[in-house]
């Protein structure tokens, strides 16, 4: 008999006369009050991990982005990135080498999660492809005030799960050390999040 | 990686070594207390938190309940996407599908996530027979392989380590293995991270598979999904050409929306942060990003057997946060070794006589008994795995394991019991004996037990084989019956 037939037998087997009644789910969870100001709080908890916030209007994105990148002097975009970056490198599939010769990458997001801290990303236009938020040592994270929802539950219904996803809270850390968080492992030791408000 | 917990002594033996290290005890003090305070921190911000513990706790239950159908469901959405699915019995099974995979593509180095079913399969051994190099990827795992260690912790598997050590083990070991590190390394934990980072950076650059597990796996979308820290799982799962994944049959949930419960729970209970720094989540193969070959090997090692144990198959809802070993006394004295497995602490207590069954080897039926069962490991569970039930469930089992052997000194001095207590007259003799003894006893002792009763620290052979880890309180010199005796119910006190 194959693996597959005989692990499906032993699990029926083992169910046997068990009640497979479906038990009640509570979803009161879902339906919390949102806290006031998400993205204020969104904001908070973003800094709460050592990154930096930004807030500005849709027509000062690129001046935001610029100062968010410091010094960086290699700069790598995705393609379909809605605003310009000058001087900046369209990422048309670089290899994970020629990534890690860059200082930076500036991308969008698909939503950020207040009551944690998060953002996340699904990798469509204006994202790129996974590792190319992930190689560089810098990640400048630009996120629209409306993309922001209260807490996970708000997060996982608006998001497809077929595509891959990122959920980024602060910059690369470990608690393998004597369990204290220290920022700056594998992952962009930097990450700076640009909250744009809507135009007018 | 030499190192290995096959033969190790059963719990009591392990736990007397272990606990004579002080070194150790001070360790996992630090660790475990800091850890326990920020996850009491972060679940006291949500005020839901005992209605997710019961939400997650269901949903669990209902994937379990109907655990082939929704395998079915996982692995036609995994092949839809472009993944190939493997079913493994046993560990053995698994090694050889991962490292079949390997050698199809003539590869001899892999890069690992971390993983608690590859610990538990002992693949990097198995890998390593093949001619293939598995390098651990995790801060934590990578100290515990550079060290030729074994884990002891399933979150943090270096716990036992500090910063001095890792220092050590970092200056005298990653130059064998790959780029060394930096000459002036201090012990500061964020040198030690950066060290860790361009030690690793090599390898995953040049990586062409990985190894990983799933925190969980959707049925219903064919999304795997890991949950992590530093970055090197995002490494290991998006540079490499092959991705194989490991997974526990029990890491399934039903939809992806079931998962904004388990976002929840998971983060919290784990390190204490709202949110973990990374979680990727990936169906089959993405054109153009990411692994382009797509394996998961869906395992089964033991699990099924533990689903058929009815007031067992409750720790199958286990999501390995390690909340539990934080917060028990036992883990915190003895540190995760004496568990003699890659799973310690109370989950581990339950969950290696679940997996290998109970009556097959000492170690494993030693490990019920590793607990005072004061509960705290069930009060802090996120999926509300009732711990202390399943470790006298499991004990009686192990009782029962041993019925036709010769019977041990416990059953012995039971039966006796059973003797003395069934008739009347015994009774009366044997209380006669116990309370010359408790005289006796009481005006030797210098031990007393909080109320003031005086103590026995040390009975004679084979007494001592139970008085060794316990105080006996010293029996009262006159027993319940001979006072009421005496004194008529108390009518005629103390005369």
């Amino acid at each position: 008999m194959s693996a597959r037939e005989e692990i499906l037998g032993a699990v029926r087997r083992a169910l046997g006369d068990a009640d497979r009644a479906e038990q009640p789910v509570p979803r009161g969870y879902r339906d919390a009050t949102a806290p006031e100001g998400v993205v204020d709080l969104f904001a908070d908890r973003v800094e709460h991990y050592r990154a930096t916030v930004t807030r500005c209007s849709a027509d000062e994105v690129e001046q935001a982005v610029r100062a968010a990148l410091g010094g960086a002097g290699k700069v790598v975009v995705p393609e379909g990135l809605p605003f310009h970056v000058e001087g900046a490198t369209v990422d048309a599939g670089l290899t994970a080498k020629e990534l890690d010769a860059m200082d930076a990458v500036v991308t969008t997001a698909t939503a950020g999660v207040a009551i944690t801290g998060t953002i996340v990303l699904d990798h469509g236009p204006g994202q790129g492809r996974r590792m190319l938020s992930l190689v560089p040592d810098m990640h400048v994270c630009v996120v629209r005030e409306d993309q922001v929802v209260a807490g996970v539950p708000d997060a996982v219904a608006r998001l497809d799960p077929v595509r891959p996803q990122t959920w980024i809270s602060g910059p690369s850390a470990t608690s393998d050390i004597e369990l204290n968080r220290v920022e700056g492992v594998h992952g962009p030791r930097t990450l700076n999040v640009v909250v744009v408000a809507p135009s007018g | 990686m030499t190192a290995t917990f096959v033969g190790m002594p059963a719990f009591p033996e392990a736990a007397r070594a272990a606990l004579a290290d002080t070194q150790l005890r001070q360790n996992l003090t630090h660790a475990t207390g800091t850890i326990r305070a920020k996850r009491a921190s972060v679940v006291g911000e949500v005020a839901e938190w005992e209605e997710l513990r019961l939400a997650g706790a269901a949903i669990k239950d209902n994937t379990l309940h109907r655990l082939d159908e929704h395998l079915l469901t996982l692995e036609a959405a995994l092949v839809e996407r472009g993944a190939v699915v493997h079913w493994a019995r046993d560990a053995d099974e698994a090694c050889r599908i991962v490292a079949e995979v390997a050698k199809s593509h003539s590869i001899d180095e892999v890069v690992k996530v971390k993983s608690m079913a590859t610990q538990e399969i002992g693949l990097n051994e198995v890998l390593a027979e093949h001619g293939i190099a598995a390098w651990e990827t995790d801060l934590a795992e990578l100290i515990v392989q550079l060290g030729d260690d074994l884990p002891s912790h399933i979150l943090v598997p270096a716990i036992h380590r500090n910063r001095a050590e890792i220092r050590e083990i970092f200056r005298d070991r990653m130059g064998e293995v790959g780029r060394p590190a930096p000459d002036d390394l201090s012990d500061e934990p964020a040198e030690l991270a950066g060290a860790a980072r361009l030690h690793l950076r090599q390898k995953f650059l040049n990586a062409k598979m990985a190894v990983s597990g799933a925190n969980f796996a959707v049925a219903e979308t064919g999304t795997l999904v890991v949950v992590e820290s530093e970055g090197n799982g995002r490494m290991c799962l998006t540079l490499p050409e092959v991705l194989v994944s490991v997974v526990g049959i029990e890491k399934l949930v039903p939809t992806w929306a079931d998962l904004d419960v388990f976002l929840q729970l998971l983060p919290r209970s784990s390190t204490g942060e709202r949110m973990n720094p990374y979680t990727s989540t990936w169906a089959g193969v993405t054109p153009g990003d990411g692994p382009q070959e797509v394996h998961v090997v869906l395992l089964d090692n033991g699990r099924t057997r533990a689903l058929a144990d009815e007031v067992g198959r409750q720790a199958l809802r286990c999501i390995r946060c390690s909340a539990c070993l934080n917060v028990c006394p036992v883990y915190e004295r003895t540190g995760g070794h004496a568990y003699g497995s890659v799973y310690p602490g109370p989950i581990g207590a339950i969950l290696n006589p679940l997996l290998k069954g109970t009556g097959v080897d000492e170690q494993t039926d030693s490990l019920p008994y590793a607990s005072t069962l004061c509960g705290a490991c069930f009060e802090a569970c996120p999926v509300r795995i009732d711990i202390p039930e399943v470790l006298v469930h499991l004990r009686s089992k192990v009782v029962d394991a041993h019925r036709d052997q010769r019977p041990k000194s416990e059953a012995l001095a039971m039966r006796a019991a059973g003797w003395a207590f069934g008739d009347a007259r015994r009774l009366d003799l044997a209380e006669k004996v116990s309370g010359v003894a408790g005289r006796v006893a009481g005006r030797l002792s210098r031990r007393s037990l909080p109320g003031g009763r005086s103590a026995v620290s040390r009975l004679p052979w084979p007494g001592s084989r139970w008085s060794d880890a316990r105080d006996l309180p010293a029996p009262p010199p006159e027993s319940f019956r001979a006072w009421w005796r005496r004194t008529r119910g108390g009518n005629e006190e103390e005369r």
